[in-house]
């Protein structure tokens, strides 16, 4: 089967990979590109815990083709953190254990970060809502939320 | 396992080219929200896909100079949020959109494919009926134009033609005193399916309605268009019984299935119940503004 060329841009850098047209971006990012922070849960959208923004929107990488990532900006969890710098979401959710298992975690700090760019200054009501379409099975999500809410608090006051 | 082709055209002239020449085997490709859990489910496996999103008449939101809209049929929940004036001339529309699955759905979902999907849930789709929008069609034989209650043919079918694609749709201009809403009946308060979707627009001019359109989802193998809902309304300062007379006539279009979400007799009821609301809502915001 003949093989796609994409060139596209990841975490900032730019990157060339070889897919099938019927894979996802999901396989791309665990397969060629060696990107394994996002993980697969559901495979139709449904658990987030594969997301990624393009062009700075929030996406499941499960729900789009890798070829679409043609010439457009991705940017996963590996992209999170500066060098050996964790991003505050991430520093947060340790401190405060906004995490059990960890499958989803690398979807709620991308959803979480997206969230903060749009919105700085989110209600709970806004971080329940915007984190809707990330599942967790064992958090109860509670120390998710305060992580988010103290975290956007704490990014205001620098 | 048959190869899969994907091209992303940029012009529409190619899209429909390459798509009536590859018949039923293609799928067009909007945000994929719904085409990517069919190819993966095995519901579907296309030949070709094409992807209509580097054409740019496909994405772009434009407010025409008649106070109206058109919007590309690829456009994602999240850009038409972000675009400054839309939601304000059609809120219901915007909310309707954004109803649709997660944020991340919303990322890239399109009020094009939700209609082209052909489901009678699709939450986009009553809002839109009841804006009274038009949608642009292009095929092999040309560009036609429709109107979105003719697009479904029932449940995961539309009337398009062979080798035709969706382009966009055109919202008219408002008149003073109008607005619109959208509110579905889901047992959650997030993510999930409408059980009933009522969208309602509506002029109103001291205190009276002088124009309204009202529909329903979820309740009928395709989206309804109630026009006796709509009578009823015209006219009344939306007292209890012009709501009344409005929500009975709800009830009486709905023709719906009997499914674990809720039975006929919960759907029937509640399509009245959401009309009364949506109704109000949609009358408050039209006299909020100017």
């Amino acid at each position: 089967m003949a093989k796609v060329h994409v060139t596209t841009s990841i975490n900032g850098e730019p990157m060339e990979f070889l897919c099938e047209p019927s894979d996802t971006m999901l396989d791309a990012l665990r397969g060629p590109l060696a990107l394994t922070g996002s993980k697969e849960g559901c495979a139709s959208g449904d658990c987030g815990a594969c997301s990624i923004t393009i062009d700075d929107r929030l996406v499941c990488s499960c729900l789009m083709l890798a070829v679409e990532s043609e010439g457009h900006e991705i940017r996963t969890i590996e992209g999170l953190a500066q060098g050996d710098r964790l991003h505050p979401l991430q520093q947060k959710f340790l401190e405060m254990a906004a995490l059990q298992c960890g499958i989803c975690t690398s979807g709620m700090l991308v959803a979480s970060d997206a969230l903060l760019k749009k919105n700085p200054d989110p209600t709970e009501e806004e971080v329940r809502f915007w984190l809707a379409g990330n599942l967790c099975r064992c958090t109860g999500y509670d120390k998710i939320v305060r992580a988010v809410m103290e975290t956007a608090a704490e990014m205001r006051a620098q | 396992m048959t190869e899969l082709r994907y091209l992303a055209p940029g012009t529409l002239d190619e899209a429909v080219g390459a798509f009536a020449k590859a018949g039923s085997a293609a799928r067009i490709l909007a945000g994929g929200t719904d085409l990517l859990v069919q190819m993966r489910s095995g519901a579907l496996k296309p030949g070709l896909i094409v992807d209509i999103k580097n054409i740019p008449e496909m994405t772009a939101i434009e407010q025409t100079a008649d106070g109206g809209f058109r919007i590309g049929a690829a456009v994602s929940g999240m850009a038409l949020a972000e675009q400054k004036t839309f939601g304000k001339v059609w809120p219901g529309v915007l909310e309707a959109v954004n109803l649709i699955g997660s944020k991340q759905v919303q990322g890239r979902a399109s009020a094009g494919g939700n209609l082209c999907n052909g489901s009678p849930a699709g939450d986009s789709v009553p809002a839109m009926v009841a804006a009274g929008a038009i949608v642009t069609v292009q095929g092999p034989d040309g560009r036609r134009e429709m109107k979105v209650e003719d697009v479904p043919a029932g449940p995961g079918r539309t009337n398009l033609k062979p080798g035709e694609i969706l382009v966009g749709f055109t919202l008219p201009p408002r008149p003073p005193g109008s607005s619109d809403a959208y509110l579905r009946m889901i047992p959650r308060t997030e993510m999930d399916i409408a059980v009933v979707g009522c969208g309602v627009s509506l002029t109103m001019k001291d205190g009276t309605v002088i124009a309204a359109r009202v529909s329903l989802g979820a309740v009928a193998p395709t989206v309804l268009l109630v026009e006796d809902a709509a009578k009823a309304l015209i006219g009344s300062k939306l007292d209890d019984a012009a709501l009344a007379k409005a929500a009975a006539a709800c009830s009486a279009a709905c023709r719906p299935i009997d499914d674990k979400r809720g039975t006929i007799a919960y759907r029937t009821k509640v399509a009245g119940v959401l009309l009364k609301r949506t109704a109000v809502i949609a009358a408050q915001r039209a006299t909020q503004k100017n």
